[in-house]
């Protein structure tokens, strides 16, 4: 007989034991031993049909294909440049997806300098540890103005809320453009410095008290008073 | 990942990270609960930097030129555990100078007369180690440490010293005198514009850095960093803004 | 003479009082601290990120590097601040009780950089040091197959104990310390050490004493850190 042995949406730790019997299969965060199968993070359980899996609470940025990042040029080679996700590995953007076209021998300096901040696509992900970025896709593009805030990766899901609830709450109240990165970093730009110190507020305060109750409720009144405690 | 520019916009435009205003200094946080073995231990917060130090008295031979004084010796350490950019290793220029500074606040403000260190002329005198170690590296860690050590030592106990053993653990009722409380007050500058305090982000783009030591509106020890220089004065109204702190930082000490 | 009742009224099995609390240093990825009787351990955890110099990387796996350092007032006698070679043997054999439960093959050419610092020592240090490790690395989000919980046993005069305080590890009559890490799911020991004299009966007595320990301080872990992100999900 299978059973499950932890509650949906129950915080786990790694080496909880999450089910028994060969009926449930382990997904992301969990794996199996024998015919159980335990977390291997500290995370949420859910139940996903016959799929166990836990949604991290906290760690480094692990990329996945498609996901929309910001990222700092650190090097530049013949082929195109290094980019810093956050994470151990720089990710590689090669001219070719660069979202102007470059003549072969141009000076790469002069299209994304080291240093620069660009919006970019995750195209390929090999291992975990290497990195193909593209920035040909609507939007993707170098960074010249704004600012950059760093949140907990895992808390990305939460500053974007349901539907994207959450950062439209936030993009509406404090009248900034706002681009969430998946690894972390978030990009603001409002018409006054006090629109973009209340955006950045609102958010730093989702990322710290993303695990309270109420989360919304509080955030709109954060935003109502315009940041006073 | 910083944003120079965007911390340099707001400072021109009289603000800062945070909200805080540009002579505003973060909440401050003393605490003495830090290790029962220390002589005398403190624990300074300055928003979210944290440092602990503790002193720790031994017996030694006085300097030859001063043979009825005993002295200090400030060690600092970098962990590692409180910053991604602190390494592992001997310490290196940053801890040094952080060290130093808060030795001469202590030592030229005389708050610590070290003849009453003196056991026996020319023989035994008491050496109070203070040792510095970061916890969490937020900004300013200077005026954490230099608080911090002298809120430890303001609380130091003397150990027992019988038949030429320090006896530790054990304490004389000699409690440490303090004559006075240097404070130390770290200011920043960027542009045309001085800020108190900096945070973490805010040092990545200071041009100078003055840190000035005061003592009853005194200036006892100062410590210019930074890769450019400061006008005749930029450096009065920093010394106005470090003995305005000095009154409020004080208080904090128990 | 025989220790009948010890110094501080414990019973023989029974540990100092324990505290736990994770996220204390906020620039970390990972941190925790441990506090059991008088004995104080932080640690904080930085990664995966990148291992510089090159030669070091592993291209078939992250790697884990640990420091352990006792702050100079942490004890009676100031300790020169800086590594010994004492507290590079902790490191090493604090990396090997861990490393059982890490999974770091989705981490190549990098690595997980663990630093522990002792603040207050009433012997077990090593000990406090691992059980806040292990939360502090479940805390920065790393894959482990389980938690680490670890706890010192011996023998005092005659007697098999959990737990030594500094004045039982200084008894007259001579005492052993076993400071031991256990994996309480796999029930694997991770950390075996040993110095002093016991019998293979008294040996086996101390390690189901400690595997008794662990479990509770196993507890606490968990419940640490479920409590601080209580809330969450909801």
């Amino acid at each position: 007989m299978s059973k499950i042995l932890m509650k949906e949406k129950s915080i786990v730790v790694p080496g909880e034991e999450l089910a028994e019997g060969m009926d449930y299969l382990p997904g992301m965060g969990s794996f199996r031993e024998g015919d159980k199968i335990f977390s291997s993070k500290l995370g949420l359980g859910l139940l996903d049909n016959k799929l166990i899996k836990v949604i991290p609470l906290t760690g480094t940025y692990m990329p996945r294909t498609d996901d929309q990042v910001i990222g700092r040029v650190s090097d530049i080679s013949f082929g195109g440049w290094f980019v810093n996700l956050g994470g151990p590995y720089d990710a590689n953007l090669s001219i070719r997806e660069a979202s102007e076209f470059i003549e072969r021998g141009a000076d790469l300096t002069t299209f994304y300098n080291f240093g620069d901040i660009i919006m970019a696509k995750v195209s390929k992900v090999i291992r975990n540890s290497i990195i193909d970025l593209s920035m040909k896709g609507p939007g993707l593009r170098k960074l010249k103005d704004g600012k950059i805030i760093e949140v907990t990766p895992s808390k990305v899901p939460r500053i974007i809320g349901k539907q994207g609830s959450m950062i439209s709450l936030i993009k509406e109240k404090t009248n900034c453009k706002i681009f969430v990165g998946q690894n972390g970093l978030i990009w603001i730009k409002g018409e006054k410095v006090e629109d973009e110190v209340l955006a950045t507020n609102a958010i730093l305060k989702v990322d710290e008290e993303s695990h309270n109750e109420g989360l919304t409720d509080r955030i709109k009144e954060f935003l109502k008073k315009g940041g006073k405690k | 990942m910083m944003n120079k520019d965007y911390i340099i916009s707001l400072i021109e435009q009289d603000k800062r990270l945070s909200n805080r205003k540009l002579d505003e200094y973060r909440k401050v946080e003393l605490s003495y609960d830090v290790s029962k073995n220390a002589d005398g231990a403190a624990r300074c917060k300055i928003g979210d930097t944290e440092v602990i130090v503790g002193v720790k008295f031994n017996v030694g031979e006085p300097y030859p030129d001063n043979p009825d004084e005993g002295t200090i010796i400030v060690t600092a350490e970098l962990l590692p555990l409180s910053s991604p950019e602190f390494d592992l290793g001997p310490p290196g220029a940053q801890a040094t100078e952080l060290a130093r500074v808060v030795d001469r606040g202590i030592r030229e403000s005389k708050a610590l007369d070290f003849k009453k260190l003196c056991i026996k002329k020319g023989e035994k005198v008491w050496m109070a180690f203070i040792d510095i170690y970061t916890i969490n590296d937020d900004g300013n860690l200077i005026d954490a440490c230099a608080l911090a050590a002298i809120a430890a030592l303001k609380n130091a106990k003397l150990p027992k010293y019988e038949k030429e053993r320090v006896l530790h653990g054990e304490y004389s009722n000699k409690k440490i005198e303090l004559t006075k409380l240097p404070i130390t007050c770290t200011l920043g500058k960027i542009n045309s514009k001085i800020i108190v305090d900096p945070g973490m982000q805010e040092e990545s783009v200071l041009d100078s850095r003055l840190t000035v030591t005061t003592a009853d509106g005194n200036i006892h020890a100062m410590q210019k960093g930074g890769e450019k220089g400061l006008k005749m004065e930029e450096i009065t109204q920093m010394v106005d803004i470090a003995i305005a702190k000095e009154k409020d930082l004080k208080k904090l000490i128990k | 003479m025989s220790y009948t009742k010890r110094f501080d009224g414990r019973k023989f099995d029974e540990m100092r009082k324990t505290e736990a609390k994770i996220g204390v240093i906020k620039r970390a990825d990972g941190s925790a601290m441990f506090k059991i009787g008088d004995t104080i351990a932080i640690a904080a955890v930085y990664g995966p990120r990148k291992l510089h110099p090159r030669f070091l990387q592993n291209p078939s796996k992250g790697i884990l590097r640990c420091n352990y350092d006792m702050a100079s007032f942490s004890v009676p006698d100031r300790k020169r601040p800086g590594p010994s070679r004492r507290s590079s043997e902790i490191s090493l054999v604090t990396a090997k009780s861990l490393s059982p439960v890490l999974d770091l093959s989705k981490h190549p050419n990098a690595v997980i950089d663990l630093f522990i610092e002792i603040t207050q020592a009433n012997a077990g240090t090593r000990c406090a040091g691992i059980t806040a490790a292990s939360m502090a690395l479940a805390h920065a989000g790393i894959t482990m197959k389980d938690l680490v919980s670890s706890i010192s046993v011996g023998k005092v005069s005659d007697k098999v104990v959990v737990d030594l305080d500094k004045e039982e590890e200084d008894h007259e009559e001579g005492a052993t310390d076993i400071p031991i890490a256990y994996s309480p799911r796999t029930k694997d020991f991770t950390l075996l050490q040993l110095d002093g004299n016991v019998s293979k009966k008294e040996l086996k007595e101390a390690l189901e004493m400690s595997k008794k320990g662990c479990e509770e301080i196993y507890k606490l872990q968990v419940k640490t850190l479920k409590d601080h992100f209580k809330g969450e999900g909801k």
